[in-house]
C-alpha cells in the first residue's frame, strides 16, 4: 500500500475513534439504562456500510482504507466484550447474553443485507 | 457502563484521536502483513481482537484503582484499544466463510473469537489487580 493509503487509513481510524466515543456518549446521555445501546447502535451500523462497500465495487487499496482504517476502527470487540462483563459484574446476567446474541445475529444479519443491497 | 463524567474537554478527543490512529494503523499492518484466505484462520483479526481486548480490562481495571490517569484513560481504552479491535470486520469475514461453505471454520471462529475475547477482559482485570509486593509496604 502506498504511503498516502497508510496515512488516509491513520487519518480515518482517529476520527472513526472520535465519532465512537461522540456517539456513545450522546447514547449515555439520553439512555438511563445499564445495556449498552450505544455500542450496539455504532457496531451495527458500521457493520451494514461494511457489508455495503465490500458487497460493491470497491477492491484494493480504497477497500482497505475505508473498511481498515474506516469502518473496521468505527467498530469494536474490546468495549462488547468489556461492557459484557461489566453487566455480568452489576447482576445483570441475561443483558449479557442478549448482548452477545442480538450483536452477533443482528451484525450478521447487517453484513448480509449490506452486501445483497450493493450486489443487487 | 458508562463514563461517570458527561462532559469532555478537546484534549480528550485529541487523545482518542491519537489512539484511534495508532490502533487502525497496528490493526490494518497486521492485516496486510498476514492476509488469509476464505477458507481460513483469519490470525490477523483474531490476533488483535484478543490482545486489545486483554488490555483495555487491564486499562479499565486500572482507571478504577487509580482514576486521576485522566488523559491517558481514552486515550487507552477508546483510542488504542477501542480501533485495535473491530467487530465489523469479524461480521465480514464469518460472512465470507459462510459464503463460501466454511460453516464448520466460521463456528469454531466465532466460538473461539467470544469465548477467548471474554476471558482476555477477565485476565485484564485480574492482571492490574494481582498482588504488588512494593505495594504493601
Amino acid at each position: 500500500m502506498s504511503a498516502t493509503g497508510w496515512a488516509l487509513v491513520g487519518l480515518l481510524g482517529g476520527g472513526a475513534a472520535a465519532a465512537r466515543f461522540l456517539i456513545d456518549a450522546a447514547f449515555a446521555q439520553r439512555i438511563d439504562h445499564p445495556f449498552p445501546f450505544g455500542i450496539l447502535a455504532i457496531n451495527l451500523t458500521g457493520t451494514l456500510a461494511l457489508g455495503l462497500v465490500a458487497g460493491a465495487a470497491l477492491s484494493g487499496e480504497a477497500l482497505v482504507i475505508v473498511a481498515g482504517g474506516g469502518l473496521g476502527s468505527f467498530t469494536t470487540f474490546s468495549t462488547w466484550m468489556l461492557d459484557s462483563h461489566r453487566l455480568n459484574e452489576a447482576g445483570h446476567a441475561h443483558l449479557v447474553w442478549l448482548n452477545v446474541a442480538l450483536s452477533l445475529l443482528a451484525g450478521f444479519a447487517a453484513i448480509a443485507l449490506g452486501h445483497w443491497l450493493a450486489d443487487g | 457502563m458508562r463514563a461517570v463524567r458527561p462532559r469532555f474537554d478537546i484534549r480528550q478527543l485529541a487523545a482518542i484521536y491519537t489512539g484511534g490512529v495508532l490502533g487502525a494503523l497496528a490493526r490494518v499492518g497486521l492485516a496486510e502483513a498476514a492476509p488469509h484466505g476464505p477458507g481460513e484462520w483469519p490470525w490477523a483479526t483474531f490476533s488483535v481482537n484478543l490482545a486489545g481486548a486483554l488490555l483495555l480490562g487491564y486499562f479499565f481495571a486500572r482507571l478504577r484503582d487509580h482514576p486521576e490517569d485522566s488523559l491517558a484513560h481514552p486515550f487507552l481504552t477508546t483510542g488504542v484499544c477501542g480501533t485495535l479491535t473491530t467487530f465489523a470486520t469479524l461480521q465480514l469475514e464469518l460472512f465470507e466463510m459462510v459464503e463460501t461453505g466454511h460453516l464448520a471454520l466460521a463456528g469454531a471462529y466465532v466460538g473461539a473469537t467470544l469465548l477467548a475475547g471474554y476471558a482476555c477482559v477477565r485476565i485484564g482485570i485480574a492482571l492490574e489487580r494481582r498482588p504488588r509486593p512494593e505495594a504493601a509496604g
